[in-house]
């Protein structure tokens, strides 16, 4: 292993406190009777990820120049999947490769997270981890070997003259956005908490139960990123690692914007900053660093942060009130909006060769046009033979009672001798 | 409402990949493409239009 491979390992073992920020934040901005199940369904999904991708994920995301299927049309080799044999056998684990498996697993677990938070305190545990075996076995790995394995998106600049073909770094489309995406299926199908929109009246507002593990888990989602982004500019753009500090600068700076722009947008809007859109505009800020921190000027990091930031509570709240959307933890706006802002500005920021932008956009079409179906249509079918809506019961109650038999703050209880004169 | 939202969202992306096959002038693909992600974007609409036509309390 070289000294490039070495610094890259290293970093990818800080990236897991990306998805324990996602967890944290999950956890927090859920009732106080579903943070249990919250904070454990986190772990599930990150062990079920991370089983499934090593099962078969990897060997139909593969890696740039390996062995892969391609159909050929129009001229051109179009390269979709990749064939390597099941349960990682056949990585050289000396070799660099090595590396991009141990990062895709980490990867992958964070992706299946942003759904889990979407569709909290309804979704049942047991269908979530049904459901990300299908993501981290099949959607995350085939769109990944697109993206990052030397499949046709990435060789849209060689076949078409599209810019460096589709550039993402960081994983803002094949972590970020797929994710915000399956979180939006998710929420179509599972529907709304009871009692969040009311037959007349404006939705109900559920704030979250513990907003310092949200904002925790904003600082522990930082360093993930930094990691992640860092990684991905070696494994995907060839960086060297002297030339990290820039992926690292634009990623605080891509925070730092969206944050700050968020603090304004809510005084205005509401009076008071809102701590809990706050947070969320700093990790739209991450997630749309992902497809710029390793390529762009920190100028043009800085404007794109400011903008993620400034448009999500706008979002948020159009989602909510314009398409009845209930997402507890804002997944879909956070990470969708934020993976595919941070894609198009990238075409828009980067100097790249010409046609970068039509790159970018045919990324987005695919994600949109052909993953967006095919993750509602298998998930719909999933639901049926596993439901992912939790018994009325179980909503009633909370879903740490429900499925769990115990809460997360078991003295968190108010009894009537407590209010007895002494 | 539902099925014809996925249903130009299919088709948006179809045509993103006719631009590239059929469109050498980088112009035209341009262009081509982006009428593709209008056609996806109005796919989206009706898919959020769909849903909150159902979008009961507690579905």
């Amino acid at each position: 292993m070289n000294a490039s491979s070495l610094v890259c390992f290293l970093l990818i073992l800080l990236v897991p406190l990306a998805p324990i920020g996602l967890a944290l934040l999950n956890a927090g901005l859920n009732r106080s009777r579903s943070a249990a199940q919250a904070l454990l369904g986190s772990l599930c999904l990150m062990a079920v990820a991370a089983v499934a991708y090593s099962v078969v994920g990897w060997s139909l995301e593969g890696v740039a120049g390996g062995a892969s299927h391609s159909v050929f049309l129009g001229g051109v080799s179009w390269n979709w999947i990749a064939t390597r044999p099941l349960l990682l056998r056949g990585v050289r684990w000396t070799a660099p490769e090595s590396c991009a498996v141990v990062l895709q697993v980490f990867a992958v677990g964070m992706a299946a997270l942003i759904p889990w938070g979407s569709g909290a305190e309804r979704w049942r545990l047991s269908s979530a981890c049904v459901a990300t075996v299908l993501l981290a076995g099949f959607a995350y790995p085939i769109f990944a070997h697109w993206v990052w394995g030397g499949g046709w998106l990435a060789q849209l600049g060689s076949d078409f003259h599209l810019g460096s073909g589709f550039m993402d770094p960081g994983g803002a489309a094949t972590i970020q956005m797929l994710g915000g995406l399956t979180a939006l299926v998710v929420v179509w199908i599972a529907g709304a908490r009871r009692g969040k929109f009311p037959e007349s009246g404006p939705p109900a507002a559920i704030p979250a139960h513990h907003i310092v593990y949200v904002l925790f888990g904003c600082m522990t989602a930082l360093v993930g990123w930094f990691a992640l982004n860092a990684a991905g500019a070696i494994l995907f753009t060839g960086a060297e690692p002297a030339a990290l500090a820039r992926t690292v600068v634009n990623t605080m700076l891509c925070a730092c914007g969206a944050l700050l722009a968020a603090l304004v947008v809510t005084r205005l809007r509401f009076g008071k900053p809102d701590a809990s859109l706050c947070a969320n505009s700093w990790v739209t800020g991450l997630a749309a660093s992902s497809a710029v921190a390793a390529l762009v000027s920190p100028a043009a990091a800085l404007f794109t942060g400011v903008v993620a930031g400034g448009l999500l509570p706008l979002i948020i709240e159009f989602f909510e009130v314009c398409c009845r959307l209930d997402d507890p933890s804002g997944g879909i706006a956070v990470h969708g909006f934020g993976g595919l802002w941070g894609l198009l500005a990238c075409g828009l920021l980067w100097r790249a060769r010409a046609g970068q932008m039509v790159a970018q956009l045919v990324g987005i079409a695919t994600l949109l046009g052909l993953v967006l179906p095919a993750t509602y249509l298998f998930y719909r079918l999933l639901n049926r033979v596993a439901p992912f809506r939790t018994h009325p019961e179980g909503e009633r109650i909370g879903m740490d009672l429900h499925e769990l038999g115990a809460g997360a703050y078991p003295e968190f209880v108010m009894h009537s001798d407590e209010f007895l004169p002494r | 409402m539902k099925l014809a939202g996925f249903g130009l969202l299919l088709s948006g992306w179809i045509l993103v990949i006719l631009a590239l096959i059929l469109l050498p002038a980088p112009a035209e693909r341009a262009a081509f493409v982006l009428a593709a992600v209008a056609v996806e974007g109005l796919g989206m609409g009706l898919e959020m239009r769909a849903h909150r036509a159902n979008a009961g309390d507690g579905q």
